[in-house]
């Protein structure tokens, strides 16, 4: 039964077992007419399912229409203020172009840079926040992995409890976390570095229990059958199995830990955010530029080395 | 059966001998081991001196924490329904930025996409500085976005929905051009049997495969703007962050443990309704990016 035009279902099927056979022909020609039952009982069925697609799609539409409408009345999204605040925006990107000279270049970039050693200081403390942070969240994802894998944690209980703390870590905004801990710990890179690495634990300790969950059983269950206890299995067993992709994923979390706490300093929490917060209020517009220039190099080459690195591990296991 | 083999500390000695690398590293191995261990924990002392992690802040600090935990943990109870509608408004903004910001960067990425795929746009030369921008467009963070787009249109979730927008258009137009590349050629070919123009080949065989994949992303991307559209207020740009960074700076912390109890269960219910609107489009489980 050929697919028809909206309404073109066919009108007459035709089965021909033709047997081009030498002397006698026997064609047979099994021809349904247009008002047997089978065809009205196809049509009618075709009309129903297009009949029911054609009402679903029409209420998924009223319903997108609706949330839109709703969002633009919510989120206040008026054409007139967008039309207003274009030039603005055209303004802004203009003035946080630097003026670079031709004959005067290596003055006009050393005035674009001006307090390039503050700056320098603080993109270190920022790479070391990432680092620090990415440590802690390690160890804490780590450890927390293994009684958050199905597989390894028979105690219902361990596991529930584990899986939810990784859940509450990764599901409140690293921003949340650096504003309590700049009220807690002071202003300052310490605050910084802790609020990442919670959120590092929590994400990064999803990630290392599923690969957990996805390991070869046959090590364990011979480490178990030999008379090891949990954590020597776990040692011996898994986590020869699992490292060389919590190492790639750890890679991978350092460079957006490096991207965090270049903005983490917006609440106080160390590192180049406070610059370029000072900048955009302050409207220092050239060192708006340097600044994304400076952190757009920074994180696209520790993207590039960290790649690098990352390709060594997980080409050692072939994946 | 007794039919064990004995290994004797001969046999042991006798193997190390002949394969000593199978029992220890050399000596060189062991020092570049040791040189790379070294300047990682060095370079963890070094920070933890530099950032002042000494024993008494940490304590003071642990101490403050304690206290702000045992100030949430009877969560605030919004006493009348006004009071509880200007959490609830302020959650509505947030989902409202996000799926505004998401609906707008598939809007932009639909067609970029398309200039960078493969097959679609054969110069190498101009897909790759179309590819470049993507790359360029995904550097930017969306809280510093939202600063600049406060700048232009003022406080509020229009900035908000723009940060929104332009972060994720890199992102979203190299995964439709990765959907694109990715299609049939079967499919092409078949309609193109059939006599189909090239808008009509685009409407009939590419566009049904690649629309799934590109719906299942704006999905993925939706719940992500949820989580990241509730700290932009923090910075004014729309949505709850407003809210909760004025309850902390004025040490309300029974409310800020309340309104981040909200954001969970908003986070969580946005997470759930988008898993089940991808299983209704893709099939459960089929394609994750």
């Amino acid at each position: 039964m050929a697919a028809g035009a909206p309404d073109g279902v066919p009108a007459v099927i035709v089965l021909k077992p033709s047997f081009s056979a030498s002397s006698f022909q026997t064609v047979t020609e099994l021809t349904l007419s247009p008002d047997s039952d089978a065809v009205a009982r196809f049509r009618h069925n075709y009309a129903a399912a297009r009949r029911r697609k054609r009402r679903m799609d029409f209420v998924y539409l009223v319903v997108f229409t609706v949330c839109l409408g709703i969002a633009v009345i919510v989120g206040e999204f008026d054409p007139v203020r967008i039309w207003n605040g274009l030039p603005r925006l055209h303004e802004f990107i203009v003035k946080i172009l630097p003026v670079l000279r031709w004959e005067s270049l290596g003055a006009d970039l050393a005035e674009w840079f001006l307090p390039f050693r503050l700056w320098l200081k603080l993109l270190v403390e920022t790479i070391l926040i990432a680092f620090l942070a990415t440590v802690f969240g390690v160890f804490g994802a780590f450890l927390l992995s293994f009684p958050a894998s199905r597989n390894l944690m028979p105690n219902r209980f361990i596991l529930f409890t584990s899986r939810r703390l990784l859940e509450i870590a990764r599901t409140v905004p690293e921003l949340v976390y650096a504003l309590i801990f700049v009220f807690c710990f002071g202003i300052g890179p310490m605050a910084g570095v802790l609020a990442i690495a919670v959120h590092t634990m929590g994400a990064l300790g999803k990630l290392y229990s599923e690969v957990n969950e996805n390991i070869d059983m046959k090590a364990p269950e011979g480490l178990r059958a030999a008379g090891a206890n949990w954590t020597q299995m776990i040692r011996f067993a898994v986590v020869p199995q699992v490292l060389p992709n919590h190492v790639s994923y750890t890679l991978l979390r350092f460079e957006i830990n490096v991207r965090s706490s270049s903005i983490i300093g917006f609440v106080g929490a160390g590192g180049l955010g406070q610059e370029i917060r000072t900048a955009i209020s302050f409207q220092y517009y050239t060192d708006i530029s340097a600044l994304f220039l400076i952190i757009l190099v920074t994180v696209a080459s520790i993207d590039l080395i960290c790649e690098r690195i990352r390709h060594r591990f997980i080409g050692r296991e072939g994946l | 059966m007794q039919n064990t083999m004995k290994i004797t500390a001969e046999d042991i000695a006798t193997a190390k001998a002949r394969l000593p690398r199978a029992f220890s590293e050399t000596p060189r191995q062991r020092l570049i081991k040791m040189i790379g261990w070294s300047i990682f924990i060095g370079l963890i002392a070094y920070t933890l001196i530099a950032f002042n992690f000494s024993p008494e802040r940490i304590w003071t600090g642990l101490g403050k924490l304690g206290f702000v935990l045992s100030f949430m943990l009877p969560p605030y109870v919004w006493p009348s329904w006004e009071l509880f509608m200007e959490p609830v408004t302020a959650i509505g903004e947030t989902l409202a930025m996000a799926f505004l910001g998401t609906l707008l960067a598939g809007l932009v990425a639909l067609p970029l996409g398309f200039l960078g795929a493969k097959n679609i746009l054969k110069v190498e030369w101009m897909r790759f500085g179309v590819r470049r921008g993507f790359d360029t467009l995904r550097a930017f963070e969306q809280l510093v976005l939202a600063l600049i787009f406060i700048r232009a249109f003022g406080l509020g979730p229009l900035a908000g929905i723009f940060a929104i927008t332009v972060s994720d258009i890199g992102s979203l137009s190299k995964l439709f051009a990765e959907a694109i590349e990715n299609v049939e050629n079967k499919q092409i070919e078949g309609v193109k049997a059939t006599g189909a123009g090239p808008l009509q080949t685009l409407r009939l065989a590419v566009l049904p495969q690649v629309l799934p994949v590109m719906l299942s992303n704006l999905l993925y991307y939706l719940e992500s703007n949820t989580r990241s559209a509730t700290i932009l207020g923090v910075v004014g740009a729309g949505g709850v962050g407003f809210l909760l960074y004025d309850r902390i700076s004025a040490n309300n912390w029974d409310e800020v443990m309340s309104i981040v109890i909200l954001i969970l269960i908003t986070v969580y219910a946005i997470d759930s309704l988008s898993g089940w609107l991808r299983g209704k489009i893709i099939g459960k489980n089929e394609y994750r990016p």
